[in-house]
């Protein structure tokens, strides 16, 4: 299960760096624009009228604080998911070292 | 997927809302239900919403040249049902529309009913018709994540569609449009998203049997 495990991160990963090590952006004025904001420009191009009619509370003042957020996202994400599936291995090693134990002991 | 603040018509963005918020609201009472019958469950629930978390945090290169990110929402999904994804979704939605934003609060709604709503109920539907044809637990999942994924984008085109049809072609013609922006980007990190729903089943299966017998999930597969 190990194994399979590590090869699907394997491909999953590969995936994620192929497109930055192909010339897929040859060609493009923005390289790797993010498709949320492509989506907004497709509807500013079908209807060129439109104006947004509310704008965001409040915005990251800066690139850098943007950043930090995003990841402070994705470090509270994985450090609760690796803090559950760590502490679940934890007790079902605890488990099995317990019931080798008492095997070991109704030997006796 | 995020459409921008106030890039949704005031009737749109209020009947998305309005769409929206029985589906939150069912996601709650669930989310409390199942802290009072099953708290064991409570911790792999919070794993679960951590999952779409860093999944909706991480903007990755597609093959397209663009990027976009995938959801996480499938995983929570096909473990306890769509419902509670609607709750977790949304939190995940307001943490960027207020903090980074990412989205927004007039197009709260309609985001919530594409990441939390649509995308959930898609890899649901998916996992459990692939699991009564007999697919194997890895195929399932992955599938179901991955459609869900492609669900919550097409959702999106659909919505973007209805509020700005296309001048010439209609909502038809402004479908194909928002299509060829969102789902070309999606068909690679939605495997992504496929293949890493997997090994966090595959490490659940092995470590935490005992919540997803409580769940009963997939428990022929553990026989």
């Amino acid at each position: 299960m190990k194994r399979t495990n590590l090869i699907l991160l394997g491909i999953a990963l590969l995936l994620a760096i192929l497109p930055l090590i192909l010339p897929v952006t040859r060609g493009l004025q923005e390289p790797f624009a993010g498709a949320d904001g492509q989506g907004m420009q497709a509807v500013t191009a079908i209807a060129p009228d439109y104006k947004p009619w509310f704008s965001p509370v409040w915005e990251p003042p800066s690139g850098e604080i943007e950043g930090l957020l995003f990841a402070l996202q994705a470090a509270l994400g994985s450090g609760l998911l690796g803090y559950y599936l760590g502490l679940r291995r934890g007790q079902t090693q605890r488990r099995k070292a317990d019931q080798d134990q008492d095997r070991l002991n109704a030997g006796d | 997927m995020h459409i921008a603040e106030g890039f949704l018509p005031p009737l749109h963005a209020a009947a998305w809302t309005a769409i929206s918020l029985p589906f939150v609201v069912a996601g709650a009472r669930r989310v409390n239900r199942l802290m009072r019958e099953q708290p064991q469950t409570k911790l792999l629930l919070a794993a679960s919403g951590a999952f779409a978390f860093v999944l909706s945090a991480l903007k990755l290169p597609s093959v397209t040249g663009s990027c976009s990110h995938a959801t996480g929402t499938g995983l929570g999904a096909i473990l306890f049902g769509p419902s509670v994804m609607a709750l977790l979704g949304t939190i995940v939605l307001v943490f960027q529309a207020l903090l980074l934003a990412h989205g927004g609060l007039t197009t709260l709604g309609a985001n919530v009913f594409s990441m939390a709503i649509a995308g959930p109920w898609v890899a649901y539907a998916v996992f459990h018709g692939a699991q009564s044809l007999r697919a194997p637990l890895a195929v399932s999942v992955f599938l179901a994540a991955m459609l869900g994924d492609w669900a919550t984008y097409l959702t999106t085109a659909g919505q973007l569609a209805i509020a700005f049809p296309d001048p010439a072609s209609g909502i038809g013609g402004a479908l194909l449009k928002f299509i060829a922006v969102y789902m070309p980007t999606q068909l690679p990190l939605a495997v992504i998203e496929g293949l890493l729903t997997v090994v966090v089943v595959n490490l659940l299966n092995q470590y935490s049997r005992d919540e997803l017998d409580e769940l009963a999930f997939a428990s022929e597969a553990a026989k």
